[in-house]
């Protein structure tokens, strides 16, 4: 084991874990915007509302994450219109492609855990909402998405992680995320050894971080529930 | 239709490298699950403290970086003790057995969890009336407790075969010709890469459907002898 190499090149990694980062926030907002609006047609009776969100979440969830950021990096450029597109300077970037597929992604998975927690609110609560005189759209916005987002909780916390561990892949297209960083100065140095552990360290410390103050936010969310510490 | 450029039989190759990786992983990481549940489980200390850090640590990885390291850090471990052995020369771990071994650990970890929650649901009567009986520890397990493990755990453990499945994807990186592989230079030759990803994409959602209805079928056969669970 070489020691030297890995703190030579630890400002570089460290600068790598910021861009991870960076990629990760930015996917989960997008994801998290496509989430809400296809969790709501997902749980509608109307088929025509219903059906093409449950297309998305079954493409999304059922396909690599791998094929998914090559389709929108590598793939919307087989099409001229996409080319001359406005949207060409943004979808030619690898950093805004690679944040599109982890959003889409990330979207899907949200989606059916926030329909699972919308169908896990109590009818009761519901019922009496509507007893009270909401409309459809009030006891939505008051009673049930409140209550959903908390059911939601743990299991978007476990989506946060999965989320972090895919950002990985950022690097096949060319970024130099904590992954990509690693592999290039892996290709300048040869030490793959010592230099994956570094990362691997890193991603380690960032989803230990990321799990602790999860709790500390979870448990401060059940602050009303009787015995919950 | 879409024109696969004489393609498509090359990309049936790399699906069913997919499949035979997926469930050499599959069986390494049942292996190494069922070893991790008994460890964690386990009255002797240093076990449970060996498999639980097994699991957070390989939990917390991505799986591309458990990929990298088994494949240069075993290649690494091979070269030093072949050199021990008398032989001077570069052993290469292949990326086959490298993606077996580093998607088996990681199946392994999250299976160890399953395994150990299948496991203590049983109820602890059963084991007791077990040694009533006079059976030994090992008849115990094979008799009374793995086959319910086998039922509780299943629909935990389809789920990470879901998850194996497309995480097969990730060995393209380290050169195995398994379907992504396959499918990166299809578009090295044709320049159509959405064609060919989406095609991908359709065979890797058909691969997952496949193994749902086979899950599917699989957990009503496992729980045969509950009447109420049948659906």
């Amino acid at each position: 084991m070489n020691f030297e190499v890995i703190v030579a090149n630890l400002p570089k990694l460290l600068e790598g874990a910021g861009l991870t980062l960076e990629l990760v926030a930015f996917g989960l907002v997008g994801g998290a915007a496509l989430a809400l609006p296809a969790a709501l047609m997902r749980v509608s009776p109307r088929w025509w509302l219903w059906a093409p969100a449950f297309a998305y979440i079954f493409f999304f969830r059922g396909t690599p994450l791998l094929v998914q950021i090559f389709l929108v990096y590598y793939g919307l450029g087989q099409f001229e219109a996409v080319r001359d597109s406005v949207l060409w300077p943004i979808l030619r970037e690898p950093f805004w492609c690679a944040i599109i597929a982890f959003a889409l992604n990330t979207g899907a998975y949200t989606a059916e855990i926030l329909r699972g927690a919308i169908q896990a609110v109590p009818v009761g609560e519901v019922e009496a909402a509507t007893a009270f005189g909401m409309s459809r759209t009030l006891s939505l916005r008051r009673i049930i998405l409140p209550r959903a987002f908390r059911i939601a909780l743990p299991a978007y916390g476990n989506e946060v992680i999965l989320m972090l561990k895919g950002s990985a892949l950022a690097s096949t297209i060319t970024l130099l995320d904590l992954t990509g960083m690693a592999r290039t100065i892996i290709a300048r140095t040869y030490m793959p050894v010592e230099i994956f552990l570094a990362a691997a360290l890193i991603y380690l410390g960032m989803t230990f971080v990321f799990v602790q103050l999860y709790r500390l936010l979870e448990r401060r969310l059940s602050r009303h529930v009787v015995g919950a510490r | 239709m879409i024109d696969l450029a004489g393609f498509g039989d090359q990309l049936l190759l790399g699906a069913a490298m997919t499949v035979q990786l997926a469930v050499a992983a599959l069986i390494v990481g049942l292996v190494l699950g069922l070893l991790g549940a008994t460890a964690r489980l386990s009255g002797f200390a240093p076990a449970r403290a060996l498999a639980g850090a097994y699991t957070t640590v390989v939990r917390g990885l991505p799986e591309l970086i458990v990929v990298l390291i088994i494949y240069f850090g075993a290649s690494r471990l091979l070269t030093t003790a072949a050199a021990a052995l008398g032989y001077d020369g570069f052993v290469e771990l292949s990326p086959f057995a490298a993606g077996v071994i580093a998607l088996g650990l990681t199946f392994g970890a999250y299976a160890t969890e399953v395994f150990r929650g299948a496991i203590l649901a049983i109820p602890k009567g059963q084991v007791e009336a077990a040694h009533a009986f006079g059976m030994g520890r090992w008849l115990t397990f094979r008799r009374i407790v793995l086959p319910q493990v086998w039922r509780i755990a299943l629909p935990g453990l389809g789920n990470l075969f879901l998850v194996l499945l497309k995480d097969t994807s990730l060995v393209s990186v380290i050169g195995l010709e398994e379907l992504m592989r396959k499918t990166q230079i299809a578009v090295g030759f044709t320049r159509a890469p959405f064609t060919f990803y989406l095609t991908a994409a359709v065979l890797y959602l058909l691969m997952t459907m496949i193994a749902m209805a086979a899950l599917h079928r699989g957990e009503r056969a496992a729980a045969r002898g509950m009447p109420r669970l049948r659906g």
